[in-house]
């Protein structure tokens, strides 16, 4: 049964049928209604809630509420990102899972509250300290800001890692019919948790390794699990793209402005596809690739000035020209204004 | 318990007079230090090291109080830091200086276990000042044990913020001044001045006496904490006798005669807060996150959509009711069967007297929730029509919230039909209701979605009776007014209808 929902709502109500009941979290614009809905539900179905006084102290209450294995979850919006960082370093580090929304505003600095993309760097290149990364899930409707919410806590404890969902400011508002039965939780086994109990006595979570070897076996094994999770664990969304002579690649909101330039530019006769990739680590560079194989170009569009770009490049590896048409401070592109892209009327950045 | 006769642990025995326990080795300890690969008969601390009393005390404690089982001890960063390597506990290592919040996060998971925050200095009351503070405020039922040896001992004997004045450390090298690095920070008073915690007390390690003092001090915030008291803190003045330069001996005596003088041993703060408990409450997760709802279901009647795409923008100043007007709209095309989006304007645009939003109708899946050219255009006040009518195509359509177009507006190139919705909706007696009755206007003109539905939505929305009531009333006469006009061929742009 359709309900209609807020995406940055979606995302509590995707938490909660994932099984998640630790919130915590530090209000930010346009991420605050993520932490008011969960204030709102949590209590309500006996999970907690808890206002930090910083997103400091949010990311090591989540590190805490995961150490004791339970689904735990924090948002933000890029500043708080930023203060996040450590944290997130941490908990990697840790192999700790949890979930983490970004929705995305424009920056840098306090930048605005309008929506960019222009965290794709500091979610999914690391923007902590160390070798880690993080699953990075972008959504493009209400439906997928709870779909790849409950996906998120999946992947994060299958393979105790962090999980970060990459929204934007239009996402996070939009309001979108949504659907939200039939999801199958399987919860995971935590024997590694510390729950204060006999069993888990003798369990220890930390990321100090001071022995140079240890650390490197630590490091390794953790690279181990990203090796396996970049085989496995990629997504993407193909839209008309089989014949393109031009293929377009853009994610989240930008994806939807993408998928209506597509229709407009195939009315006008022009051979356009989409790949939007919705995991953008592990990035599905292959299937792009492939995608891409037959298109005479590709075109990458961000609310950034190219950062996703560069994950492009690396996927073609020089065998496609690839070009960015990339809008900042806020600014979303029409769908005229990628259709006067596709005819020729061309600004490049890169 | 394996290996013990190898490292010549002694046995912990009950003595007749319990002196024998006190010299025992507490089994909270490891009996040998095997998460360190080498050193295991020894600890990594330097002698007369302060953290392997506080260590044994806590210990001793735990076993005391039969709380193995049930805690779960967070280290810190610092000396600490491998509190993992001695203490047979469960064992969560923390941020610099998070060790509160990383407490917070696994006490609200396991509400009914220990959960014991262990600091140093630095770790608490320089880098973690806000947790520690917040923490206490929200009093959190866990335990803190503060080292206070006024220096950073691990990274090497820089300044703490507890740094006696004029003490000499490798980033106070004249000695700390006050001029430059303020005064040393006396964490149990400020804490003491919250009112949620329930236990505040400083200790020393400077004699046997005040050892003493120190253990009844952390058996007391351990059974408040299993007790549900909330927040508990001890502090303990703690000698540092490599970074000091002294050696053990001395560096007791320099607690006593350098670190006492400056922070005094005192019970800062003893008694069960009083907090209220609000039971919230629990109700079914379908219930609560609105799944069982049957809005779907209440569609009335088939209704002919005379379009593929529609896509509205309505704009006016806030508190016209424009945001939601549109999501009216919304909840009505997905009643309906369509596939529906809408996108509010937000932040402090949204504050600043105007709004808008964009509402998307499909019969396929929508792509693009943003409309640069809306087919039909809601302005609910002039700057609105102004600003925003020339996005509208020629084929588009434009409701205005008047009985005439300003004369000095250039000609809207899209047709424009004046709806007097805030003066209708006046003479209803709500002007609140001017949305509505433009609602009611703008399904009669288009058609594009069936009265019905509204009907529908509004009285699932709306939950006041009398304000149902006037909704229905604004509804039917927004239609009729369009009804009376549609038939009135002598109304014409700019100055009327045109439709």
């Amino acid at each position: 049964m359709r309900q209609l929902c807020e995406g940055n709502v979606a995302v509590v109500k995707g938490a909660i049928l994932a099984g998640c009941r630790a919130y915590y979290g530090y209000p930010i614009t346009p991420a605050s209604e993520i932490a008011e809905a969960a204030a709102l539900y949590l209590p309500q179905v006996g999970g907690t809630f808890v206002q930090a006084e910083s997103e400091v102290a949010s990311i090591n209450m989540v590190y805490g509420a995961a150490a004791a294995g339970v689904r735990a979850m924090t948002a933000s919006s890029g500043p708080g990102l930023s203060l996040m960082q450590e944290g997130i370093s941490y908990l990697a580090g840790a192999e700790l899972p949890c979930v983490i929304v970004d929705v995305v505003r424009g920056g840098p600095g306090l930048g605005n509250i309008a929506p960019e993309q222009s965290d794709y760097f500091a979610t999914v290149k690391g923007g902590g300290h160390g070798n880690y990364r993080n699953f990075v899930l972008a959504p493009a409707s209400v439906q997928e800001m709870a779909d790849l919410t409950v996906l998120a806590f999946d992947l994060a404890d299958r393979y105790r890692n962090p999980a970060i969902l990459l929204a934007d400011g239009f996402t996070g508002q939009m309001i979108e019919p949504i659907d939200l039965e039939g999801y199958e939780i399987s919860p995971v086994e935590k024997p590694w948790a510390v729950k204060g109990t006999p069993e888990t006595r003798n369990n220890l979570l930390s990321s100090i390794y001071l022995e140079t070897d240890e650390l490197e076996a630590h490091v390794r094994e953790m690279e181990a699990k990203y090796i396996r999770a970049q085989n496995v664990e990629t997504r993407f969304e193909l839209y008309q793209a089989e014949d393109a002579e031009l293929l377009l690649v853009g994610f989240g909101i930008v994806s939807r402005v993408l998928r209506s330039a597509v229709d407009e530019a195939r009315r006008q006769g022009l051979r356009v596809g989409l790949f939007r990739p919705i995991s953008l680590w592990p990035f599905p560079s292959q299937a792009l690739a492939k995608s891409a194989a037959k298109a005479e170009k590709v075109l990458v569009v961000e609310l950034s000035n190219g950062q996703m770009v560069e994950d492009v490049r690396l996927a073609l590896n020089g065998t496609v020209p690839v070009e960015l048409y990339g809008r900042v401070g806020g600014n979303v592109p029409s769908v005229e204004e990628i259709c006067e892209q596709l005819s020729g009327q061309r600004t490049v950045w890169a | 318990m394996a290996g013990e006769s190898d490292a010549g642990v002694v046995e912990a025995q009950a003595g007749v007079n319990g002196y024998e326990l006190i010299h025992a080795k507490s089994p909270v300890f490891y009996d040998l230090y095997d998460r360190k690969s080498e050193l295991k008969f020894q600890t990594h601390y330097c002698p007369g090291c302060g953290h392997g009393i506080v260590h044994k005390l806590i210990a001793e404690a735990l076993h005391d109080l039969g709380l193995q089982d049930k805690t779960i001890f967070v280290s810190p960063v610092g000396c600490s830091v491998f509190a993992y390597y001695y203490l047979d506990l469960g064992n969560v290592q923390a941020a610099h200086g998070r060790a509160p919040a990383c407490a917070t996060g696994l006490k609200r998971a396991c509400p009914d276990k220990m959960v014991i925050a262990y600091q140093g200095d630095g770790d608490l009351a320089a880098i973690g000042t806000a947790e520690i503070v917040h923490a206490a405020n929200r009093g959190e039922n866990i335990t803190c044990f503060f080292i206070n040896n006024a220096i950073y001992g691990m990274t090497g004997g820089q300044m703490a913020p507890t740094t006696l004045v004029g003490q000499k450390s490798t980033t106070s090298p004249f000695g700390r001044r006050p001029s430059n690095e303020g005064f040393p920070l006396h964490v149990c008073e400020l804490l003491a001045t919250l009112q949620a915690p329930a236990y505040i007390e400083r200790v020393a390690l400077s004699d046997n006496k005040n050892i003493m003092r120190a253990r009844r001090a952390v058996r007391k915030a351990l059974e408040l904490q299993r007790d549900g008291a909330g927040f508990s803190l001890v502090e303990i003045l703690s000698p540092c006798p490599t970074i000091w330069n002294l050696d053990p001996v001395e560096a007791r005596r320099w607690v006593a005669e350098k670190m006492i003088p400056e922070f005094p041993l005192n019970v800062f703060r003893d008694r069960k807060p009083e907090v209220a408990v609000a039971n919230i409450p629990q109700r079914a997760v379908a219930d609560v996150l609105e799944i069982a709802q049957t809005q779907e279901s209440r569609t009335v009647g088939r209704h002919f959509h005379p379009f593929e795409n529609l896509s509205f923008k309505i704009a006016g100043f806030g508190g016209q009711g424009v945001l939601l007007l549109g999501q009216l709209l919304t909840e009505m095309g997905m009643r309906e069967g369509l596939d529906v989006s809408w996108l509010p304007s937000y932040g402090p645009e949204m504050r600043s007297g105007s709004a808008h939003c964009y509402v998307c109708l499909s019969k396929k899946r929508i792509g693009a929730p943003l409309v640069s050219h809306p087919d039909v255009l809601v302005a609910m006040n002039e700057p609105s029509l102004r600003k925003f009518a020339p996005e509208v195509p020629s084929e588009g359509l434009i409701f205005y919230n008047r009985n005439s177009l300003p004369t000095d507006i250039p000609q809207p190139q899209a047709p424009v039909v004046c709806v007097p919705a805030s003066e209708i909706a006046d003479g209803l007696g709500s002007a609140k209701a001017a949305n509505v009755v433009m609602l009611g206007a703008l399904l009669e003109a288009t058609e594009c979605l069936a009265s019905a539905t509204a009907l529908s939505v509004l009285e699932d929305k709306v939950k006041k009776i009398n304000l149902l009531e006037i909704d229905r009333r604004a509804l039917e006469a927004g239609r009729r007014f369009i009804d009376q006009h549609a038939h009135d061929e002598a109304v014409t742009q700019p100055d009327g209808f045109a439709y």
